[in-house]
This record gives structure tokens, C-alpha cells and sequence, in this order.
């Protein structure tokens, strides 16, 4: 990866990563902040994924609605994701076509204009998308869970906000956010394609450089307390089938527990992505899958581990099979859980680990947009070494790290029971 | 057109850069290399698809396929998914109506035994009982979520009014009350009727020579012998709608309810699906989901999402717009759809905007060809409707030719906001 990077920082702060890659006429760039709901209190949540949608509202170079015809015009693809730690934002364009993305981004950097019509339009839509997820049951769960598993700490409320916050976010909240977290020396911005790095980086000085240096914002969240012992939530809604959601407190991204879990979570429920890599590999082969699927109690298991900044959630989700319970669910993670605290992981499961990691690795980097997606996401929670060094640092997990590793997290203690029970069932 | 005259049309797959060779027993290999890669995807499809399945029985193409990975004469379900999943490779089926698809990918070294698994479960599923019960169990959980999904149940409800009495108003996925009886004999029955090779597509694009590829496919499956090509049935006729058809269902505890509006389209063969699919774009996809998302979602803020998609196929696929919006915001969604639409059957589009939008879909062919499952998706599409393996190359050139009374005219054809049917669900109570 590291061979054919730049990696600058202009004077403003905003931190430049470039990538040529010659396989397609084809540029990917993505900006970076530092921001998102992790970086929100109550009464405001759900301001950093709003702010992400108002980035598409216009600036007075670019107006509302030109935007996403003028790349469409031009027969690119852009989008944004807001996350908890994060927000990003990317245009893949055709190479001849790609300066409109950096423009774009550029001038969004600091010109939005969040023109209160617009909020009020937006306010409806932001609605409609957090409507639109409770009509999922395992959202529903998942939110309680979350809210359960983090007393203190904002990771407790979920990115698209909580519905009384949606309805009184005012403009001038939205605006202040923007004003505090989009500025160079919070964001960093990736590149990767068909271009020569010198003549890229020169445009991008003259894109970016102008930009207003300002302090990079400092936010530090009260960190969550240990917790005293198991916390269980209960759900109740329409339907028929039963999601039991096991989380448990995981270690953050520079904790070198992180990687001995995401080896376990590979052996326990499936091929472990972070977050990050590519690919859909099945998991079969799991240990949950076969106590649990083929063991006939559940449609299906899952496990997430995510690379974050603070300590974030290890989750288990199982979809509960008609013909069985949610408490027998519950018994066989138990005694799955259980033999991997008193067994180390078989030497064969910790390699197939590293070969499914590797494999989806070499996926995950094929296309352009991919490239350019990963020069930057590591930046968020630790910095790229993170990444470049992740398969070298999976090599070394032995099962004696990852005994250690789930001793310390796999405990009832450090976890949150959620169980969504739906009333139609008999 | 500019991005006509900037595109490079040889970077495009053509007949230079696609290898395509038919097998003795009727399969057509497609392959295309590309040694930017270290992957290799494997993709195609064969002619059985729920077409073939009796009314009662709904649901047994989408459960044979979901079947042939769970054992073969040869190797056990543990067997085959610790063979794919200990070197980070897929492999997947899928049955829609006419056909059954499958997708797969791996390291490029692992292509042999991708092409190994592919035929022995193709040719050798063994559907176990036990293998058998269980995915019948997992497929009742899917459907009993499906059921509580206004999404899926306002779609369900869609098809029942514009395909009235014909089998694409049926699930592929079927309805609990037929999956239920669907035993290990339905599906062996069915594999043993309809799995042959004759007219099968396998497709292999990424870092492997083509011509080493074709040799492996040939060597492996050449032998494959079935009983002739596979029949594609014929497809009942479909009557235009006449008057607004409406359907609501009512899902309790729901915050939001989705819609569903539209009519039967053009099947792919049809001389006007291009120009309508260009339509589709102008008023339901180009920038953020076209005139529609203009309306509903930037200036009303009705929805999170508002679009239209025009699904074309080997029959009248529908062209549908679909919304996800707030139960009180329902019947003025609706109307400002059906307003759209009326714009489009009575006016014919600017000039700009209709450059915009064949710019649009001429300049996005790069980004859609970069990677192998999207090269391989066209070469397949390319295929499946005879379009030649030329077409890409071709296709700027007949994007392009189209004006704007083109539009006007396919819009008129189709989209007619007074002869359509309109299917939503969610917590709101049945329209009067």
C-alpha cells in the first residue's frame, strides 16, 4: 500500500493523501472529518448526520440542486455516510472530470449555506429516514441496546438522532456544528486513480490552501465507567420473529486487544471485517452457525466488531427461528461463549481467519473508490500505520492472545442482554 | 454529445477483448481478463426458474436453488462451505422467474476449484432431509420478517394489481402456506426436470487468461449431458390497466408506509426499452432520483427516498416508482407522483435536460465497467438478451440518437397516471 502514497499536510492543517493507480480512467476522492455522533449531547443528536445532508443543499457557488446534476452530468457517483466517530464524503468521477469533485469539496468545506428553507425541508426528510428504520425490528432493538449498554458515554444514541431532537434541531445548531468541525485541520482528504500525484497535489494546494486555518476542534467524551454487571433490555413490537442482540464493551482501535477479538469473532460468528474490508464470505463454518442454525434454533447469527476511537460495542445478532426460543438462543451463545473462555481457539481457526482477513483484503482493493475509501478511514480512529500494518499485526494473533482477550471482554459483566419480542407471536 | 466523442470505445468490452465460445452440450463460456486484479468472478445463469413451479408449489425454484449448496453426492454442506470459506471465496444461487443465477468470486488461483464446486453442485445436489427441513424453516423465519415489511408487502400488493391472474404477481420466494409443503422430493423432482446445461451462460472475467479459463470451463463441464435445452415458457399476455387500481395494506406499529406505483413495461426486447429506460432516468433517477426526488423529497421533504426503476427482462417487467414517506403524507405523495408523471406523457423534455441525462448515462459507463462483477454483470445482460457482444461499444451511439419527442412518445406509451395501479402499506387505514 505505503509504496506509491503522498501523504502532506497543507498549512491549514488539512491533512493529503494520494494514491496513483493506473487500472482505470477513473479519480475517487473523499473527505474526511473527524465528526460525528460520538461528538453530539442530548438535545442535539443526530446534528452531525443532519449537517451531512445539508452538505448537499448549496453553496452560493454551487446552489442547491446543481450539485447532483453536475456530477450525474458528468457520469459520476457521489454519496456520504455519517458514523459514529466520523463523516465522509466521495466523488468517483471520470478522470478528466474529477477536478468538480475537489471543487465541490473544497467549497462545502467552508461555504454551505444552510439556508433555514432548506432546514425545514430537510427536518421532514431526516424524519422520514429515522421512520423508516423503526419500522425495522432489530433498529428498534438495536437503539434500546445501545442506549442500555452506554450510561454515560455518547456512543448510547444512534447516529440518525433521537425523534424529539430531530423535531427541535434549530438552524443555528446545524450551522454552529458545521462551523466548529469543518475546518481543514479536523478532515483529511484521500485520492486515488488515474492521475500524477505532483500536478494533483499542486490543484489541490490551490483548491484547499485558501481555506481559513482554524484549531482543530477538541472534544473529549466522558469516558463510560465500567460496567457493575449484565444490563438486559427488553423490546416489544409487531411481528412474529424474535432478535436476541448480545453486545458486549469491546476494546477501542489502538487497543491491542482489538485484533486478538476480530481473529475470535472470525472463529465465532464468521469472517471478521472491522467495518472495513470488502467481500462476503459466509459463515457456515462458524461455531455459532453450527450451534445455532444448525442446531435449529435461529434463521441466522452475525457478530460486529468495529475499529473506533473510544470503546465501542462487540455484538452478537441472532434471528430467533418460530419453532424456538429466545432463551434457548441465549443458552447455546452461553455455552459457546463459555468454551472459548476455558479452550484456546484451535491453531487451524486462527489461520483460516488470516486467510478469509487476507483474501477480503485483496478484494477490498480492487476498485478505485475502494483504494481511496481506505486511505483515509484509519486516519479517523488511529492513523494509516493502523491499517498498513493490520494483516502483519493478524499474523501474530496466537490463541493464547485471544484466550487472554476474551477473558478479559466475553464476561456476563461486561455485556447487555437486548431481546425483541414480537406481540404476534403465539 | 461530448462524453460520446471522449469516451474510448475500445476500453469498453467489445468483441476484441471478450472471448465467446459454445460448449458441445450447448453452455456459452463468456470471459474477459483483466490482470489488474487478483480476484476472479464467476457468474451466469441456467433456464430454470419459478416459470416452471405449479401455483401451489410457489416458492420451489428459489428453494432448489438455495438447496444445491447443502450437500452433494460427494461432500456434505460442512465440506462444501469449509472448501469456499477457509479461502475467503463465494459462491451463491439465486432463482428469479425465467432463470436461475449464480455469482461467485475468489483469488484468481482458486478459479479450478470455484469451476469444481460450481459443477458438482450443479449437477450432484444431493438435498438432504435434514439439510432440506432446515432451510425450509429458515425460509418460513424470512418469510413471516417479509410480512412485516412495508416495503416488501406494498411491492406484493403492486404485482397483484398490474400482473392480475399471471405468475409474475407471484413471489419467487413463495408464501408460507406453500414453502411449508415443499418437501426434498419437490426440489429433486424439479433440479432433475429443469438443471441442464443446454443454453447455460458461465462467465468468467478477471486475472486469468480468457483462453484458460474457456479450457477450464470446457474440461469440466463439456461432459455435463442433459436432456436438450432448456424450454422458455411462454409468457401469459398482460392486459393495460384501465381506471386506478388501489390496494392498501395495514401493518400495525408502523412509523413509516411505503408505496408503490406504476405499470407493467417494456420487456428488454422491446425496440423502445432503451429510450423508455432513459425516460425512467429523467423522472425518477438522474442527480438524486430525477424530477421525482425533485419534487418529493428536495422541495415537498415528503421522503427519505422517492425513485423509479424500470426492471425490463425477459417479460413486462415493471416500471414502478416507489416512496417511503410519513403515514399522514401519503395521499399528497401519491398525487405529486402521479402529477409527475403526467408531465412526462404530455410534455416532451427540454433539450438540456435530456442531454444531461444521455450524458449522464454514456459517462457513467466507466465507473459501471470498473470492476470484474460489473463487467461481468454486462457481458451476462449482453447475453441473457441477445444484444451482441459489440453492444457497449455500440451503446453511446444509441444513446445519443435519441431526441426528445423520443421520451415524449415512450412516456406517453407507458406511463399513464390515469390507467395505473397504486399499492402502499403501512400503519394507515385502508383508502376509502
Amino acid at each position: 500500500m505505503s509504496e506509491a502514497m503522498l501523504r502532506t499536510k497543507l498549512r491549514n492543517g488539512l491533512e493529503v493523501r494520494l494514491k496513483e493507480i493506473h487500472t482505470a480512467p477513473l479519480i475517487s476522492s473523499w473527505v474526511w472529518y473527524r465528526v460525528g455522533s460520538r461528538n453530539e449531547r442530548p438535545g442535539i443528536t443526530g446534528v452531525s448526520h443532519w449537517v451531512e445532508h445539508m452538505q448537499f443543499k448549496g453553496t452560493p457557488t454551487f446552489p442547491a440542486g446543481t450539485l447532483d446534476r453536475a456530477i450525474s452530468r458528468d457520469g459520476g457517483f457521489w454519496n456520504a455516510f455519517t458514523w459514529v466517530d466520523w463523516t465522509a464524503y466521495f466523488e468517483t468521477m471520470p478522470q478528466d472530470r474529477a477536478d468538480l469533485g475537489l471543487r465541490i469539496e473544497a467549497d462545502r468545506m467552508a461555504n454551505s449555506l444552510f439556508e433555514a428553507k432548506e432546514v425545514e425541508s430537510e427536518r421532514t426528510v431526516i424524519i422520514s429516514e429515522r421512520q423508516g428504520a423503526e419500522n425495522d425490528p432489530s433498529f428498534r432493538l438495536s437503539e434500546e441496546l445501545h442506549a442500555a449498554a452506554f450510561r454515560i458515554h455518547p456512543y448510547q444514541h444512534t447516529v440518525l438522532g433521537d425523534m424529539t431532537d430531530l423535531e427541535s434541531i434549530s438552524r443555528d445548531d446545524l450551522y454552529n456544528h458545521y462551523q466548529t468541525y469543518y475546518v481543514p485541520s479536523n478532515a483529511v482528504l484521500a485520492v486515488a486513480g488515474n492521475f500524477k500525484a505532483g500536478p494533483m497535489l499542486e490543484r489541490i494546494r490551490e483548491l484547499f490552501g485558501p481555506l481559513p486555518k482554524a484549531p482543530r476542534p477538541v472534544h473529549k467524551p466522558r469516558p463510560e465507567p465500567g460496567q457493575p454487571g449484565e444490563r438486559w433490555v427488553e423490546v416489544e413490537g409487531p411481528g412474529e420473529t424474535a432478535y436476541l442482540e448480545l453486545a458486549y464493551h469491546a476494546p477501542s482501535a489502538g487497543d491491542e486487544d482489538l485484533i486478538p477479538l476480530a481473529v475470535l469473532d472470525s472463529a465465532l460468528s464468521g469472517a471478521s471485517n472491522l467495518g472495513f474490508l470488502g467481500g462476503d464470505i459466509s459463515n457456515k463454518t462458524s461455531r455459532l452457525y453450527k450451534r445455532l442454525v444448525e442446531g435449529e434454533l435461529a434463521a441466522s447469527v452475525s457478530g460486529n466488531l468495529t475499529a473506533s476511537i473510544d470503546p465501542y460495542l462487540y455484538s452478537i445478532s441472532v434471528t430467533v427461528r418460530a419453532d424456538s426460543t429466545v432463551e434457548a438462543a441465549l443458552n447455546a451463545c452461553d455455552e459457546e461463549i463459555s468454551k472459548l473462555l476455558n479452550d484456546p481457539v484451535r491453531e487451524e481457526e486462527v489461520a483460516k481467519a488470516i486467510k478469509q482477513a487476507r483474501a477480503l483484503f485483496a478484494f477490498g482493493t480492487e476498485s478505485i473508490t475502494n483504494q481511496a475509501f481506505w486511505l483515509g478511514y484509519s486516519e479517523m480512529f488511529a492513523g494509516h500505520e493502523w491499517f498498513e500494518t493490520y494483516l502483519d499485526r493478524l499474523a501474530q494473533v496466537t490463541p493464547e492472545t485471544i484466550l487472554e482477550a476474551a477473558r478479559k471482554r466475553l464476561v456476563p459483566s461486561n455485556r447487555t442482554v437486548g431481546v425483541y419480542r414480537p406481540n404476534g407471536r403465539v | 454529445m461530448d462524453e460520446f466523442k471522449r469516451l474510448d470505445l475500445r476500453s469498453l468490452p467489445g468483441p476484441e477483448t471478450i472471448r465467446r465460445q459454445i460448449l458441445s452440450n450447448g453452455i456459452v463460456f463468456l470471459g474477459r481478463e483483466n490482470f489488474s486484479s487478483p480476484s476472479v468472478v464467476l457468474s451466469g445463469y441456467l433456464w430454470a426458474g419459478a416459470l416452471q413451479e405449479k401455483p401451489e408449489r410457489a416458492g420451489l425454484a428459489a428453494m432448489t436453488a438455495a438447496s444445491l449448496m447443502r450437500g452433494t453426492q460427494e461432500r456434505s454442506f460442512e465440506q462444501i462451505y469449509e472448501s469456499i470459506e477457509s479461502i475467503g471465496a463465494r459462491l451463491g444461487f439465486s432463482a428469479g422467474k425465467h432463470s436461475t443465477s449464480f455469482s461467485g468470486k475468489a483469488l484468481a488461483e482458486d478459479l479450478g476449484m470455484l469451476l469444481d464446486l460450481l459443477l458438482e453442485v450443479l449437477r450432484q445436489p444431493s438435498f438432504p432431509k435434514r439439510q432440506v427441513d432446515r432451510l425450509r424453516a429458515e425460509m418460513l423465519t424470512s418469510l413471516a420478517i417479509r410480512d412485516q415489511e412495508t416495503g416488501a408487502r406494498a411491492d406484493l400488493a403492486f404485482n397483484g394489481l398490474i400482473y392480475p391472474g399471471h405468475p409474475y404477481s407471484v413471489p419467487t420466494d413463495g408464501y408460507k402456506e406453500t414453502v411449508t409443503n415443499l418437501t426434498a422430493a419437490d426440489l429433486r423432482a424439479f433440479h432433475r426436470a429443469h438443471y441442464r446445461p443446454g443454453g447455460m451462460v458461465i462467465c468468467v472475467v478477471g486475472g486469468v487468461k480468457a483462453e484458460e479459463a474457456a479450457a477450464s470451463v470446457m474440461e469440466r463441464f463439456e461432459d455435463w449431458k442433459g436432456n436438450g435445452r432448456a424450454v422458455q415458457l411462454e409468457l401469459p399476455g398482460i392486459d393495460k390497466l384501465k381506471g386506478l387500481h388501489r390496494d392498501h395494506v395495514t401493518l400495525e406499529g408502523k412509523s413509516q408506509t411505503d408505496v408503490v406505483m406504476g405499470v407493467p413495461g417494456p420487456p428488454r426486447s422491446d425496440p423502445d426499452f432503451l429510450a423508455a429506460a432513459l425516460a425512467n432516468n429523467i423522472l425518477g433517477r438522474f442527480g438524486m432520483y430525477g424530477r421525482i426526488g425533485d419534487v418529493v423529497r428536495e422541495e415537498a421533504g415528503l421522503a427519505y427516498y422517492a425513485y423509479s426503476s424500470l426492471v425490463g427482462g425477459h417479460g413486462p417487467g415493471p416500471w414502478e416508482i416507489v416512496a417511503g414517506v410519513s403515514p399522514k403524507n401519503l395521499d399528497r405523495a401519491i398525487e405529486l407522483i402521479r402529477k409527475e408523471m403526467r408531465k412526462m406523457s404530455t410534455r416532451s423534455p427540454s433539450q438540456g435536460e435530456l442531454e444531461d441525462n444521455q450524458a449522464n448515462f454514456i459517462g457513467r459507463l466507466p465507473l459501471q465497467l470498473e470492476t470484474n462483477e460489473g463487467v461481468a454483470g454486462a457481458i451476462v445482460n449482453a447475453e441473457r438478451h441477445a444484444l451482441g457482444l459489440d453492444y457497449y461499444q455500440r451503446y453511446p451511439g444509441l444513446v445519443a440518437g435519441f431526441a426528445a419527442k423520443d421520451i415524449l412518445r415512450v412516456s406517453r406509451r407507458f406511463l399513464d397516471p390515469d390507467n395505473m395501479a397504486i399499492a402502499s402499506a403501512g400503519s394507515n387505514g385502508r383508502p376509502g
